[in-house]
């Protein structure tokens, strides 16, 4: 409740309109199928808001949305890949004041600390927006062979990735695992922050308006446990980044998760064993993690 | 119930003006009731043994159907092969109740089905727009039925009926009726175009006053498809036709069903509505083709525990 006190009708005062959070699925932003939510606090216990309990189906239909856009996205230019995601991060420079209040509500951050954070995540979308034609010429190459071929190899997209986003950083984090898995031609089914979901659920409106085809990402909020043994297990799934799963026994253990994983052979990233720190230089490991690399022969004259 | 039924249905088609007098004079369609009807009946939440017993029903139901252009042999082969064995890593997953293909190729659906008990059903009289001369059309069924179909779905002429030229489309019916010899005929009232509900009502009757086995909602190739408040209105006739008459007749929706929850809708639907009399492969049935490979997903979720994909059923 306001701490202000009511006033008549016609005065200045007004009341506040508060968002409803949403999932981001298929560039649309539904409720959870199951109807509920759950509140959100801040690192104080203050509720920030309630967030979407997202539930297996809910999972579901998101890896559908995403199986749906792969063949769009994963056969678009690099080139285009490349301005799409440039165009996320001027998206998100335009509300930079706003993130900076999300993430220091959600991860009890100072104003400067929050807007670094921001401003961090920008220029991350820059750098994997430079990376998306470059890849290539990096972990591909032009093969010597004994023989009359051209014979070259490229990193392609491994498919439909489920990523499990960092559980402390909210949008930093989330950003620094999301960004490498579409920069490929990935598409990808995220679980923010069980704890912090908003700024990543807020950041779904940045994406919804950044030409960003509708199923590339698409992003579920609720309690991990509950989601991300169905993705882990998933036969439509391609691949599963860990990085938000816990290290503790359970069923979204990463040894579990990891044996989910096992049976229709999906590529897996497992976390580090505490959460790194997210401003340091990623490199390209985090994009090779979620490609395959094709070999090609073509016979050349003579 | 229908209480102005007469005790000869005879009388009914005895001349344009009784057969036009008693059509108009069915019941009209609370519009607003069916589709909330339809709905309320749409949100049942089916789950566990009672979802695996629904899903093999509704496999069972299923007229797996290729109705292109581009259709080939070689498409109608593999077709047949995936009615004989629908889900290869489940043998115990059962077959489709017939396949639907064109006439030309019913020769060759009914070799690739062998002795199989899959049937093989074929459009005819002029699919999909059925606007070809009655001997056209009865050439069309003869054709079907000399190459072995065991059941015909014609299609009537929309234009005839929504002009009120109710015998024309009457003595279409009975003739083609008798052109199918022993194949059984589905009619197809193709509902799209018949603009309302009570018109929906009124084709009903006519085709199973003329002799159909079975009424078909679509014939998939126009914009509006099979629905679920036209479902409920084919379904309150075929039960209102049997207790008027004694005798049964099937229901076939066809066109746009393609996911699970949709084909659950239609079996609790014609559960609540004409009853588990209906709730047979003999007396209901699914047109699709893309719904197979949904209800085999879901069959194995079941059986896994794990969300499947379409990387585990077969292309079609």
């Amino acid at each position: 409740m306001s701490k202000e006190p009511m006033r008549a009708a016609g005065s200045s005062a007004r009341l506040a309109v508060n968002k409803t959070y949403k999932l981001y699925i298929g560039g649309k932003f539904p409720r959870s199928e199951s109807g509920r939510v759950y509140a959100v606090t801040d690192t104080k216990d203050r509720q920030l808001a309630n967030a979407p309990r997202g539930t297996r189906k809910d999972a579901r239909d998101a890896v559908v949305a995403a199986r749906k856009a792969f063949g769009g996205w994963s056969g678009a230019t690099a080139f285009n890949r490349g301005q799409v995601l440039y165009r996320i991060a001027e998206m998100l420079e335009a509300r930079r004041e706003e993130f900076a209040g999300e993430v220091a509500a959600a991860e009890g951050l100072g104003r400067n600390k929050a807007l670094a954070a921001v401003d961090a995540s920008v220029d991350r979308w820059v750098w994997y927006a430079g990376w998306t034609d470059k890849l290539a010429q990096v972990a591909g190459g032009a093969n010597p062979v004994a023989g009359p071929y051209a014979n070259w190899s490229t990193p392609e997209p491994t498919g439909v990735v489920a990523v499990l986003a960092p559980q402390k950083s909210s949008l930093l984090g989330l950003t620094s695992v999301v960004a490498p898995v579409i920069a490929t031609g990935n598409t990808a089914v995220v679980v923010a922050s069980e704890r912090a979901p908003l700024p990543a659920l807020a950041f779904a409106e940045v994406l919804g308006v950044s030409d960003v085809p509708g199923g590339v990402v698409n992003l579920l909020s609720g309690p991990v446990a509950e989601i991300a043994p169905w993705l882990a297990a998933h036969q439509d799934v391609n691949a599963i980044d860990l990085a938000g799963a816990s290290h503790n026994t359970g069923v979204a253990s990463v040894r579990d998760l990891e044996i989910a994983a096992a049976d229709n052979l999906k590529r897996v990233l497992r976390p580090e064993a505490k959460e790194p720190d997210w401003t340091a230089d990623p490199g390209p490991h985090r994009m090779l993690a979620f490609t395959e690399t094709r070999t090609v022969w073509h016979p050349s004259g003579n | 119930m229908l209480s102005a039924f007469p005790a000869d249905p005879a009388e009914v088609t005895s001349s344009e003006a009784a057969l036009s007098r008693f059509l108009h004079g069915l019941p009209g369609i609370d519009k607003v009731g069916a589709e909330s009807r339809a709905a309320m009946l749409g949100t049942r939440s089916i789950k566990k043994d009672a979802k695996a017993f629904a899903i093999d029903l509704a496999i069972s139901m299923i007229d797996l159907t290729t109705l292109e252009g581009a259709d080939t042999p070689g498409k109608v082969r593999a077709l047949c092969a995936k009615a004989l064995h629908p889900d290869p890593s489940a043998p115990d997953a059962p077959r489709p109740a017939a396949i639907c293909v064109y006439p030309d190729l019913v020769g060759i659906a009914k070799e690739a089905l062998g002795k199989a008990p899959v049937n093989v059903a074929s459009v005819a009289t002029a699919f999909p727009s059925g606007r070809a001369a009655l001997d056209i059309k009865l050439a069309d069924v003869a054709q079907a039925v000399q190459a072995g179909a065991d059941e015909i779905d014609m299609v009537i002429d929309r234009g005839a009926f929504l002009s009120g030229r109710y015998q024309q489309v009457f003595d279409e019916i009975v003739a083609v009726k008798a052109a199918c010899g022993s194949a059984h005929l589905k009619v197809i009232l193709e509902t799209g175009e018949l603009s309302t509900y009570d018109n929906v009502r009124r084709a009903s009757w006519l085709a199973m006053l003329a002799g159909a086995d079975f009424i078909k909602t679509s014939t998939g190739k126009v914009g509006t498809n099979a629905t679920l408040p036209v479902t409920l209105i084919m379904m309150e006739a075929v039960r209102d036709f049997r207790a008027a008459t004694g005798r049964q007749i099937g229901v076939k929706p066809a066109g746009g069903i393609r996911t699970t929850k949709d084909a659950i809708k239609y079996l609790v639907l014609v559960n609540e509505t004409a009853g588990p009399d209906w709730l047979t492969p003999d007396w209901f049935r699914l047109g699709a083709s893309s719904l197979l490979n949904d209800l085999l997903m879901q069959r194995q979720k079941l059986a896994t525990g794990r969300y499947s994909g379409p990387d585990y059923v077969t292309v079609d």
